[in-house]
């Protein structure tokens, strides 16, 4: 018995910290399932940022009665989490930044289908089209621009133009961010391996500054490390807000352009959830007016229900023409997107 | 001298070779591996369901390159942690360097900046329209060489881990035996000779184990090399789950990684050496003396100042300059508290956990070599090698099925033994090598059990070991960011998570709080261990 002392002592010391702090963090499950308007507590695994969508979650919860208990993480690892949990996953609801995760998820079947009539109020762009999954907000590709250093004339109709001599050193953008990635995987959708590939060898040529980010693109044109980047259109809007004016503007390319995509940012119900019909009631609030009109004044992104504006400085999304792609598929063709970025050396 | 026979030095007698481990403590190390196994079962299981599109893009991608160009950074990383660590524990352990006590507070200070806020200080700073070109822009400088890439993954990942191989090195310092310089001395050796004969190959187990902690964290980094954008391994793995939702493709990646890990981890036991370590004759362990710098007093100084000011002087005016620099500040000291008190509470009970499961392992390396023991260590070092990432999802596999603990604060614990094992069992192991067996033969001579004789023999000896083993595990899980996100009680909220939070947005000012605050409440207990150990360990001549 003499030497067992050492790990009887650690077993027991496990016993004692896994007693005292063992499952307190763990809502019971509640016991009156699909119940509404019971108040139920929904988990919620959100992948949108907590500075984007906590006040709006929180206000939901005022109106509802019901209680979230929200885990804030990167949307692709949070999707990578639900996969791997897959039928044990807590989670009720899945809010997602991009459309891909949201496919991702939907694709291994462990979502449960939304009710028809929040489906339908989405403009069809925004959702899924087996209806697994639905757009909350959109958010566009632009090309961001130093005011300073790029005049209005020069500016691209086509994202195309930018393998151009006249842009060498002076484009940036982050090619292992999703959104850029999003917007490969579309141009593969519209135009083509080869063409897309030529696109990037191009862009390859002219020698881009790569970022983790699209707001620390933004940073590279304020600081004149860049003159130009490729970047979804809210980062500028979300860095003035917190440094005030920088001299960088968004430029939307002409409709239809493989540059002109516009992604949402979505959510989905969970099929193993104990409580479908309330996690289905914050969706419905999401697409409702609060939600809408929340996301348009906010998070200075585009309302994806018709009837909503978005804010003024913004291209109304009727006038964008986004490239002819299923977001729902667009997770599946993210593979020759990474592949392609990878032979061409950007990631 | 103190009349006893000198440890012989070298390769003249090794250690003695395959004993076996007691039944109890062999038990426990099993059950030890049994944990620390999960991510490699996980990696395995998912690698297995990868089609021929998953192999096809692996081979298609520059995988070897990959490979190389993160061996590459791990070497060059290790070279600068053990040019920085080395001299800065030598001078502030052994010589009368002015402000000796000041520079060793400050030196294993870095070890609190999280990779991922070190990679954007060094970016603020040294960045294009940085900080220091705008302090030299008066000056005429109109360009530093450019930060990112290699260079910058470089010195960021080296100027906040040189602090391994610091205070590994300066613990097995403060634990030599005097006397064998002494000998070298009387028998007509020059200062440096002894240096470079005596004290730097009984250092060599130190430096070595310090050496391997910064390689496998330079692997595993995943916050540097994405900031500074340098492609590595890691990098390709987390690009892997984060555009390409295929988890198979990810866990081939990292079980490439993890055979990279092994061959460095070879290395390093080449490099340990089999000497041994502890005195063999009779007697007490004397003090060390003063080595008295003459005129390198100064030029030690401009040293210790040159690194305090770019790993310690940087970041602090770094996220200061951000603080102020916001114009809509947004504080809520509610959820600040909140948030230290969670990353007090991960960190503490943590590095308690951490440190129990790491003691059979350290014991096992110290005195046992062996089958087991090898084993043993190379799976440690396999959760080390590892991005948080893939452990974190090993344990979402593993945990997911038990609601009483999924995303509990003991799984999380339990993810962290795996991720941070080695911090905790290599130092002990170094101090256990520093006890001479003769003290248990002693103690099991006058009757003792073994278990009496390692409480209260062994144990206190190895104190230093397991308060350094502590510090560091402490101060990793503080600034832990992946594992933390994916396995933490829904609603616990870190220091680490709150810097997230802020800087995923780009609101760089607002995460200059809890970044800060992270920074300082790991300042403070690594300053109470290393006072601590410090004092009183060098006998002024």
């Amino acid at each position: 018995m003499r030497s067992r002392s050492v790990p009887m002592l650690a077993l027991s010391a496990l016993a004692l910290i896994a007693a005292s702090c063992g499952g307190q963090d763990r809502p019971a499950p509640t016991a009156e399932p699909q119940q509404s308007p019971a108040r139920a507590t929904l988990t919620v695994y959100s992948g949108r940022d907590e500075e984007f969508i906590g006040a709006l979650l929180e206000q939901f919860e005022a109106d509802s009665g019901h209680t979230l208990k929200v885990r804030y993480g990167d949307s692709a690892e949070l999707a990578a989490q639900i996969l791997e949990e897959g039928q044990d996953s807590p989670a009720d609801i899945f809010l997602s930044q991009d459309a891909g995760s949201l496919g991702a998820v939907a694709e291994s079947g462990l979502f449960s289908p939304i009710e028809q009539e929040i489906l339908e109020r989405v403009d069809p762009r925004f959702r899924s089209s087996e209806g697994l999954w639905v757009g909350a907000s959109g958010r566009a590709r632009v090309l961001a621009y130093s005011t300073e250093r790029v005049d209005e004339s020069e500016l691209p109709a086509s994202v195309l133009e930018l393998t151009g001599s006249d842009w060498k050193g002076r484009i940036g953008f982050p090619p292992t961010n999703g959104s850029f990635q999003a917007f490969v995987a579309a141009m593969i959708a519209t135009d083509g391996e080869d063409a897309t590939r030529a696109f990037l060898e191009g862009l390859a040529e002219n020698d881009p500054v790569l970022y983790e980010d699209n707001s620390s693109t933004v940073r590279g044109i304020a600081s004149g490390e860049i003159d130009v980047g490729l970047v979804n259109h809210y980062y500028l809007y979300e860095i003035s807000a917190e440094e005030g004016d920088i001299p960088v503007a968004n430029h939307f390319f002409e409709a239809g352009d493989p540059g002109a995509l516009v992604n949402a940012a979505g959510a989905g119900v969970l099929a193993t959830s104990d409580d479908g019909a309330a996690a289905m009631e914050l969706l419905d609030y999401l697409t409702s007016e609060k939600g809408q009109t929340y996301f348009a004044t906010e998070t200075f992104e585009y309302p994806v229900v018709a009837g909503y504006e978005p804010s003024v400085e913004l291209v109304p999304l009727e006038e964008i023409q986004s490239p002819d792609v299923d977001l729902s598929d667009l997770g599946g063709t993210i593979d020759p997107a990474l592949r392609l970025l990878s032979e061409v050396g950007l990631v | 001298m103190s009349g006893s026979i000198a440890t012989p030095i070298g390769k003249a007698i090794r250690s003695p070779r395959a004993v076996r481990p007691p039944l109890g403590l062999a038990t426990a190390a099993l059950a030890v591996c049994g944990v620390l196994a999960l991510p490699v079962v996980y990696l395995v299981a998912r690698s297995a369901q990868a089609d021929a599109a998953a192999w096809d893009l692996i081979l298609r991608s520059r995988t070897v390159l990959l490979a190389a160009r993160s061996l590459g950074l791990a070497a060059a990383v290790t070279a600068g942690a053990v040019a920085i660590g080395l001299p800065l524990a030598w001078l502030t352990v052994r010589t009368d360097l002015p402000l000796r006590r000041f520079w060793s507070v400050l030196a294993p200070l870095p070890l609190v900046v999280p990779s991922y806020v070190g990679a954007f200080i060094v970016l603020s700073a040294l960045g294009p329209d940085g900080l220091a070109l705008r302090l030299l822009g008066p000056l005429g400088v109109e360009r530093l060489p450019t930060i990112t890439g290699f260079s910058g993954a470089w010195l960021t990942l080296t100027l906040f881990t040189y602090p391994y191989v610091y205070l590994l090195a300066a613990a097995a310092l403060r634990g030599q035996d005097a006397a064998l310089e002494e000998t070298a001395w009387s028998l007509g050796r020059s200062r440096w000779s002894t240096f470079r004969n005596v004290t730097l190959p009984l250092l060599r187990p130190a430096i070595a184990a310090g050496g391997l902690l910064v390689a496998l964290y330079a692997l595993h980094d995943f916050g540097a090399v994405s900031l500074l954008r340098f492609q590595t391994f890691t990098q390709a793995i987390y690009l892997q789950y984060r555009a390409a939702f295929d988890r198979s493709p990810a866990a081939i990646l990292s079980l490439m990684l993890l055979a990279v890990a092994l061959v460095v981890l070879a290395l390093e036991r080449r490099a340990r050496g089999r000497a041994r370590l502890h005195r063999l004759g009779p007697g007490a362990r004397r003090r060390l003396t003063v080595v008295p710098l003459g005129r390198w007093r100064w030029p030690g100084v401009a040293f210790c100042a040159l690194v305090a000011l770019l790993a310690v002087g940087m970041p602090v005016a770094v996220l200061a300059y951000w603080l102020m620099r916001t114009s809509t500040l947004d504080i809520d000291l509610g959820a600040l508290a909140g948030m230290a008190g969670g990353s007090l509470m991960t960190a503490s009970l943590g590095a308690t956990v951490v440190l129990i499961l790491a003691l059979p392992v350290a014991v096992l390396g110290a005195r046992f070599p062996g089958r087991l023991t090898t084993a043993t260590e190379r799976l440690a070092f396999s959760g080390y090698a590892l991005p948080g990432i893939v452990v974190a999802l090993a344990f979402v596999f593993a945990g997911a099925g038990l609601p009483l603990v999924y995303q509990t604060l003991p799984l999380l614990l339990l993810a962290y033994a795996v991720l941070f094992l080695p911090q905790a069992s290599e130092p002990i192991r170094s101090a256990l090598l520093q006890v001479p067996p003769r003290l248990e033969e002693a103690g099991r001579i006058l009757g003792r059990t073994r278990t009496a004789v390692f409480r209260r023999v062994v144990l206190p000896q190895a104190a230093r070991g397991l308060a350094a083993g502590f510090a560091l595990v402490f101060l990793t899980v503080m600034k832990e960011l992946p594992a933390t996100l994916l396995l933490r009680p829904t609603g616990f909220e870190t220091l680490a998570t709150g810097v997230w939070t802020e800087s995923s947005v780009g609101r760089f000012g607002d995460a200059s709080i809890p970044a800060l605050l992270l920074v300082t409440l790991s300042a403070l207990p690594l300053y109470l261990v290393a006072r601590r150990f410090e004092t009183q360990e060098v006998r002024a001549e």
